[in-house]
This record gives C-alpha cells, structure tokens and sequence, in this order.
C-alpha cells in the first residue's frame, strides 16, 4: 500500500517530485560552512538566567503599585443570586472591588468558543471560578478583603466526568455546543473502514484511558498593567501568546488593538498553560484603567491549579484491522474528551486527539470519531503534545499487543509500515521529511534491543514506541491570509543588529533560535544582537509559543529578514570592492572576498557603506505556512510546513512486592532536521522524558467529591506541589540521546521542532516496557503501583493480566463526513458536505516559501 | 491603628549580612525572608513556585546552609548571613556554577535556576568532589520542570571540575 500512496503522489503532483531534494534554505547545506548553526554554544539569554536578572512577570515592581486577589468560587457549579461587596470596598486599604458586570463581554481562545467571563457573572461552573477582584494597597489586604464579599450562591448538581455528562442532559454548564453537556462531536471518515477490516487478517479491538496532567510551570501565573502617561494601556503577563492576549482584550475592554501593548515576559515555564487569555489578566487591565494606578496580580500555586489548561482526560477505544505481515487496513478511534468547565482550546484538542494517526505508519483507511464534553472540573487545553499523547498512547500500546500476536519484533513490525516522506496521508496531511524507520533503527541500536526484548529476567523489560509532531499549525486560531510570524532587523552603525519579533520565550530558546539564524547570515556572533521580543507594540505579530511552531516560523522569518538585509549590505561592499556581490562572503564579523580574504571591510563599515547608499538599513521578513491540501471541515487541525519524528526505547525494573517502576535507562532518536543549537535541543528531549515519565508513573490531575453532608463539592484531590507528584531529580533516568539530522527543506537551515514530539513515545513505551518485566498490560497511565499490583493479582488468579477500561460508552455520533483519501481519488472535500471548498490540491506550491 | 493595612506596618527591624553587605531592614513582622529579600529590599532573583516549601525555587543560603526563604521569617536571620544568586558572582565574573549552568543548557526558563545554583554551591562548599548520586541528592528538594535535571549534572560537574583546576593553579 505505500508503494501504491507513493505512485499515486508522482502522478498526481509531478512538481512535488522534481523539488523532492531542493536545495536547503539557509545559505549552506553543507555542515562544514555554519558557524554557529549547529554548534552547540550558550543560550543568548544565558547569562540573565543564571544571575537571576531575568525579568518573569513578578518581579516587576512600580511606584505606586496596588494588588489584585480573586474571589474564587468554593463550589463546583452554582447560581450567583447576588453579591455584595460594600464591606470589602469599606475595608482600609482597598481601592476598587471589580465583579462581573464591570466585564460583561465574553472571550475565549478559540472564536467558537467565546465562553468565558472575566468575572462570572450569575453562573460558576468549578471550583476556583473567579467571581470578584479586590485591588488594593497591599497583597495581604486584597486577600483579607476577599472574605468580606458576600455571594449568595444557588448549589446546583455537578458531572464530574464524560459519563456523566453524556446522560446529564440538564442542568446544562453551557448554554451552547452540541446538546446537553455534550460541547463538540467530530465524526470523520476516509475511505471505508468496513472494507478495510473485511480485508485484515486480525481486527484488534483496545479500549484505554489516559488521566488528565498538569502543566506545573515553576512560575506562577502574574500579570501587571498600567494606564500609560498617554491614557494607553500596557501589560506585562506571563503568557505565551501576547497576540492572542491583545484580541481579547481590545474585545473585553472594548479598546482599540492600537492603544493597547501586551508585553510577554519571558514564561517561567509554560508547556501550554499559559496559551489562553487569562481572566486575572483583562481584571487588572481593567483596574488599572479605573484606578490610573499599576495593578498587579500573582496566582498562588493552588490558583494555578484552578487556571489549568492542561492535558484532557480521554478515553479511547482503537479497532485496528492488520494483514499477517502487520499492513493496516483500517483503523476506527473512538476518543471521549473530559473538557472540565470551559471551552479553551478544546474543539482544536477534540480533533487533535485523531489527527496525528496517520502521519507515522501507513493507514489507508480511516475513521475517527471524537466527543468533548463539559464537566465541573477546571478547563482542559493544550499541554505539550496537545490532544495527541493521549491517542498516541492507545496506538503504541495497540501496535506492541498486535506485534505479539503476529509474533514480529515490536521495532521490525514498525519499520515496515512507517509512512513515506513528502506523503500526503488518509486525512490529507502532508508530510515532509520522514525519518522515522532511522530512528527505529537507531534506538534500536543504541539499547541493544535485539539482547534485550522478552530476553531480560522477570521484573526487567525494554518496552519501543514511536511518535510524530507538528512543526507549527499550519492554520491560525482567526483564520486569515496573512503571515504567522513576521521579524524586522534594524542594523546599527556599530556594528550591532536588532531583532524585532513577537515570538516568546518561554525557556525554549525561541530568542536565541532568531539571534543564531540572523548571525549565521550576517557572519556575525548571536551575542552582537539585540532582541526584542514578545512586544505588542515594538514586533510584528508572531502568533505565539504554541504547536511547536516558532522555530520553523519566526526562524523562517528571521532567516527572510536576514537575507534581506545580507543582501543589501553586499550590493553596497561589492561596489566598494569591485568585487561582483556571489564572490562576498560574510563570516566573523567581516565581509570579504571568498577568492582574497584579505579584502573586505568589517561588518560596521558594510552597514555604514548600506546607509549612505540606501538610507536607513532595516529588513523585514515574514512566514505564511503552505496550503493544505485538507479541504473538508476539521481539516484545520493538523496540518503543519512538516513533522518531526521520534522513537523511544524506555527500560524498566518492576517491583513485584510493591508495584513501584523504576526507569534506569531511555533510549530517544529524534528527527529533527536540523539541530540549530545542540545544547538547547538536548535539553528539550530529555526535558521532554522527564515529562513523559511524570505522565507515564504518577501525574494526574485528580478529583474528589467530598462527603454528602460537606456539600458533595468537586474537588481537585491535590492543588499542590507537594501532593502532585512530579519527578525529581532522584526519578530521572539516564537519557541517551540521538538526533537524526536530515535537513527539511520548509525549515529554516532545515530545523524541524523539538519541544513537544519527543513527550510523544515515553508513556506506551513505559507500558510496553512494564509488560515485558512482568506480562501485564496497563491500557491506561499513569501507571501506579496500584494499578500494577491488580493487575499482577488478576494475572495471579488466572483472569486477564491487564488493568484499564472496560468499556466505550454509547455516543450518538452525528453522520461521519465521508472524504476519500488521495488514493480513491479524494480532493480534499467531504463528499456529503454541502459546504465543500473548490480543491486546490493540484495547483498550489508544495514547498514554503 | 485599623486603618493601616497591616503590611504597611514596618514594625520589625533588623540587621543581617546580604551577599556579604551589611544592612538593616524594617518591615511587617510576619514577612518571610522570601518576600521581604523581594518585596523590601528589591532582590528579585529570588523566585517562588509555591510559598508553601514544596518546589525550591526560593532556596537561599543562611550562614552557609540551604533553607527555603519562603519558610523562614525575615526576623530570624538577624545577625545572618544570606547569600542570594546575587551574590555568586564576585569582581564582575561569574561563578564557575554560572557559567557551567549558562554554556551547558541547565538554565531553561531559568525560574528554578537562582534556587538550585545557591543549593549546588553550598554542595560544592561542603563536598568539593560530588558524585553524580550525591548531586541528585543534594538538588532533590529542587523542582526543574524543562531541563529533566540532567544537563543540570552535568553542570555541576563541570563546575566542579574547573574549580579543582582553579584550586589547584592557586596551590
């Protein structure tokens, strides 16, 4: 079947062939002409971490400050009868006490989902739901203040999880979405699947779950605003996308975009949880307009468990049709989606949990079928992986139990169905570069698996799984034509360059991503330059830290910029020279000629040579992702310019008498593209394991009711640091690292992302691994030791040895939209939509820009 | 009395050593050493993920000793000395742990950076050869969420090494 996809792609797009292996963007493609691209070195930012000069959110401090705390709702779901806050406002030292009808407007992420209040207004619907703001002089004032306003509160019943919500159809927690408590259903089909199992050989039918996470970002959620001398507003948040933060509150406030400035500070962390416009943001934007005073607030830790965003709880079930020789034919998910109380990015998470299937293993047939719905739990969103770790677990775990009943080795069943490069998939995602089969390999390799797999003693077991990412959504949240990222240089007469962009740095190194691309075009050390980023006003919009998408976007920005700039400087020496401009070379802060070095001028002297004949030296450059070729409704979600790929072999010991996994050791290839800086990527792919691990052993984001006569609340088991566990220093394996470097042509220098895809294998490796130490299946993370122990006692007794989910709840799924994949002659379109686009596979470009 | 919020009563006086500079300080009497180092004194590098003594992040030195700063009333260090990342680097040169953590990728977000660098000084000052058991011990109390600890290590070791070498030139 791949050779067919892949005779079909030759037919169909003949240009695609012919650029199969264009040259790399960047100037060199060879390794030996970089300088700084690819060398490992210090984070431009480096030095302001380590003296703690790096300036988070909380440590702005201004004259005349006041402090924000919120009124957060003690109960899971109720009606707001009335507040009353004379007695807060009375209290000495508060200035102002904000409730909802100071912001009635409705906001949200996602434009589909504008369904959260600043401050709730007569409805809240988890525990933790803002209701009032008190600002005053002093924190611990604000604070007392908070227990002086008095609510009247309806209870009303609360769901706790997607069961519930199913058969709950009132009270309903929102007054939109499908029905009932259901928010969002999906139901898609390419090419008939029934056909596809009537093919197989063996139909697998696997059912898992895989518990919500939190994001844990070390740092608080804080934020403070000032009305500016000019009566403008600027904020300063910890957010990861500024752009998104400044839509929604030009729309709250109902200000013009002009007159407000949102300014990221670097994120003490963020792994997603600090993608959504935030309430305790616009609250102080607010107060600081009313109070022409700075207004700041800074979560508690609990509070940041009530803000959550973070990984959904799903349930999966995979029917999986394979041929002896371990070819799909088909394959049918089924995801049901705990949303928590809010829309968030979930509608996006609800189609991410079935995108991604089929950008790593040839599927020619599939059908996905997802359900979100509102619980009273704190909203789900985007945690690193985004909506795919969860289904990507359920597959792993899938391939590992239909290799052992095939009887191929886990690692040679894999390579023979990982998908072809530059493929466009079942669900019309169109892949770059694919190096999966060399990761498989490499890890392979590099653990010993061959001596290792079913060969190790009894507690001890190698578990594989493998995993691809986004590198940016290739569609923004507010659909447009215009560019996802955009950066202006300014080159100064000294020698120095500014970099302008509103990428933000959340610790992934998105500043030193721009500063090595623009140094390596110039010629000049990434610490010559200036950034400025994250800025409203001072950058053109980069939509944001989210999908993995600012290297490969703002990069590609960046490296259009500098190019541009290169250029202008070489028109101006070469006349100098009088040396034609292809012979300039620009290398350690000089520009020269490639054929007698010695004759050149400094880079200063190349910039004033620019200015005098073109005036003022500045460059722009912007990146806009290819079209793609998924036409039909949801087809948004999933694209990318392209993937990265990875594979993980994780090892384990397990502890019989008490059930508790050690992981000694993790084997990762990645495919990267490029490595700009080696250092940062390391740090991403082992900080990546930790993750996964946290996920995979023992994160979750659990609730409790309590008892009938204390009011039967809802609530979060553990909003702490202390009793969320999350691995320290002493749990961290020893990680071998692999980068697999085959340079993608659509990233700059040929980088593909990092930051989220290497999470992706961790969690069913550990559950491959635990079955090879002591033959159960654990179908869901994390794996506890008191899952693992049951699961040992059932094998005791003779019974399954698996722990997990028993059953997929009956859904009413709508009609599936039917879109036949490339090779049945598919276009894009769903054939039973009445709404279909004109296709434009056939005549748009294939690479970007 | 009622009319001033409490946090402005600077009632408390003090007196200790900060990165190797004596001062005095008021402040309300109930403020951590954390938030009065933050809040009084204007030494943000300090950073906080919890006020509750469960991340790290707020680590400081106390007469030589790790503490969490968020755990200890301002009150108690008279007549202390507190070191603070501030402090680390001398005569305008980082300390080798700056720089190993700097050039080695053990600073991500850099928000637990400040806490661990302090923890691993005092480690390196009490134990000047560390094994790698003995610095996942030592930064255990210390949550990282980017890194996975490891080039953290990795830079303590570097740093260790190179302060061997620098010991023995001086020798």
């Amino acid at each position: 079947m791949l050779r067919i996809a892949s005779r079909w792609l030759r037919e169909m797009m003949p240009e695609q062939k012919e650029k199969s292996k264009p040259p790399v963007a960047g100037s060199d493609s060879n390794r030996e002409g970089l300088r700084v691209i690819g060398t490992p070195r210090r984070r431009v930012d480096g030095r302001a971490k380590v003296t703690g000069q790096t300036r988070f959110a909380d440590d702005i401090f201004l004259p005349r400050m006041t402090h924000c705390k919120l009124l957060r709702s003690p109960y899971p779901h109720a009606s707001i009868r009335k507040i009353d806050a004379s007695r807060a406002l009375a209290h000495p030292g508060v200035y102002l006490v904000l409730t909802g009808k100071d912001l009635p407007i409705q906001y949200g992420i996602l434009p589909v989902s504008q369904d959260e209040q600043a401050l709730c207004m007569d409805h809240v619907r988890h525990v933790g739901d803002p209701i009032a703001a008190v600002i005053a002089r002093e924190e611990l004032t604000a604070f007392e203040a908070l227990d002086l306003i008095d609510v009247d509160y309806e209870i009303l019943p609360t769901i706790s999880n997607p069961e519930e919500a199913l058969v709950t159809r009132e009270p309903r927690i929102h007054e939109y979405g499908e029905e009932g408590n259901i928010h969002k259903l999906v139901a898609l089909e390419f090419g008939n699947v029934e056909h596809g199992f009537v093919e197989a050989d063996e139909i697998f039918e696997d059912t898992f779950f895989y518990q919500g996470s939190t994001h844990l970002p070390i740092e608080q959620h804080a934020s403070v605003a000032i009305k500016d001398p000019d009566g403008k507003l600027t904020i300063w948040s910890s957010t990861q996308t500024p752009h998104y933060l400044h839509r929604a509150l030009a729309k709250v406030l109902e200000m013009p975009p002009a007159h407000i400035r949102v300014i990221a500070t670097p994120n003490g962390g963020g792994f997603g949880g600090k993608s959504d416009p935030f309430n305790h943001e616009i609250v102080v934007a607010k107060a600081a307009l009313l109070l022409d005073r700075p207004v700041k607030i800074c979560l508690t830790r609990e509070e940041v468990f009530y803000c959550h965003r973070g990984r959904h709880p799903v349930l999966m079930k995979f029917k999986t049709g394979v041929k002896k020789d371990g070819a799909i034919t088909g394959m049918h998910l089924q995801t049901l989606i705990d949303g928590g109380a809010y829309g968030s990015y979930g509608v996006a998470s609800t189609y991410y949990t079935g995108a991604l299937q089929t950008t790593t293993y040839h599927i020619p047939r599939y059908r996905f079928e997802g359900c979100r719905t509102f619980t009273n739990k704190p909203p789900c969103g985007p945690k690193r992986g985004h909506g795919t770790p969860q289904p990507r677990f359920g597959q792993e775990v899938q391939l590992d139990k239909i290799a052992e009943k095939l009887q191929i080795d886990p690692a040679d069943l894999r390579l023979r169905i990982t998908e072809a490069p530059n493929t466009v998939t079942a669900n019309f995602l169109r892949l770059g570069t694919v190096n999966l089969s060399e990761c498989i390999r490499r890890v392979v390799r590099i653990s010993d698996w061959k001596n290792k797999f079913r060969k190790l003693p009894e507690g001890r077991g190698v578990g594989l799984a493998c995993s691809a990412y986004l590198s940016g959504a290739g569609l923004p949240i507010y659909w447009n034509k215009m560019p996802h990222s955009g950066v202006q240089l300014k080159f100064d007469r000294g020698g120095g360059v500014s970099i302008f962009c509103g990428a933000t740095e959340i610790g992934q190194g998105s500043d030193d991503v721009l500063a090595g691309i623009v140094a390596e075009v110039l010629g000049i050390d990434p610490f010559d330059i200036r950034l400025f980023t994250g800025d409203t006003d001072l950058g053109p919009v980069d939509l944001g830290s989210y999908s993995s998408r600012v290297t490969l976007m703002a990069g590609n920005a960046a490296l259009q910029a500098a190019e541009r700039g290169k250029a202008l400087l070489a028109e101006a020496v070469a006349l100098k020279l009088e040396v034609p401009r292809e012979r300039l070379r620009f290398a350690g802060r000089r520009v020269f000629d490639s054929t007698a070095p010695e004759s050149g001028v400094s880079f200063a002297e190349a910039i004033c040579l620019a200015e005098a004949r073109f005036g003022t030296v500045g460059t722009v450059g912007s990146y806009t992702p290819p079209k793609s070729p998924a036409l039909y409704k949801g087809g948004g979600v999933g694209p990318s310019p392209t993937y990265s790929y990875s594979a993980a072999v994780v090892q384990v010991e397990v502890n019989p008498v008490t059930g508790w996994v050690h992981v000694p050791r993790v084997w990762i290839a990645h495919d990267i593209g490029r490595a700009l800086n080696p250092t940062l990527v390391r740090g991403q792919v082992e900080g990546s394991v930790y993750m996964g691990l946290g996920e995979a052993l023992m994160e979750e984001q659990e609730f409790r009711r309590l008892p009938k006569r204390l009011s039967h609340a809802l609530v979060h088991k553990f909003p702490s640091m202390l009793e969320y566990k999350s691995p320290t220093s002493l749990d961290m394996p020893e990680v071998v690292t692999e980068l697999v470097e085959d340079p993608d042509p659509r990233g700059p220098f040929g980088a593909k992302e990092v930051g989220q895809g290497p999470l992706l294998p961790i969690m069913p490796a550990v559950a491959n691994a635990v079955y090879d130490a002591v033959g159960v299946r654990i179908d869901e993370v994390p794996i506890t030791p008191e899952k693992l122990m049951k699961a040992l006692a059932e094998k005791k007794a003779g019974r399954e040895a698996r722990f997990g989910p028993d059953h997929f709840p009956r859904v009413n799924w709508p009609e599936a939209l039917r879109i036949p994949p490339p090779w049945e002659g598919g276009d894009g379109n769903a054939v039973n939509d009445v709404h279909r686009e004109k296709p434009r596979l056939s005549k748009e470009k294939v690479l970007a820009p | 009395m009622a009319t001033v919020p409490i946090e402005s009563q600077k009632t408390a006086q003090t007196r200790f050593t900060l990165n190797g500079e004596e001062l005095d300080v008021s402040f309300a009497s109930y403020k951590t050493l954390l938030e009065v180092l933050r809040e009084d004194l204007g030494h943000t590098g300090t950073k906080h993920g919890c006020e509750l003594g469960e991340c790290g992040a707020c680590a400081v030195l106390l007469d030589g000793r790790p503490v969490l700063s968020c755990l200890v009333l301002a009150l108690q260090c008279s007549g202390r000395e507190v070191l603070t990342v501030e402090g680390l680097s001398a005569d305008g040169r980082l300390h080798a742990l700056q720089d190993a953590f700097a050039d080695l990728g053990a600073a991500q977000c850099g928000y637990c950076t400040p806490g661990i660098l302090v923890t691993a000084k005092a480690l390196l000052d009490a134990n000047p050869h560390p094994s790698r058991d003995e610095i996942r011990k030592a930064l255990s109390g210390n949550l990282c969420r980017c890194t996975g600890y490891l080039q953290i290590f990795e830079a303590v070791e570097a740093a260790m090494v190179k302060t061997t070498k620098q010991g023995k030139q001086g020798c």
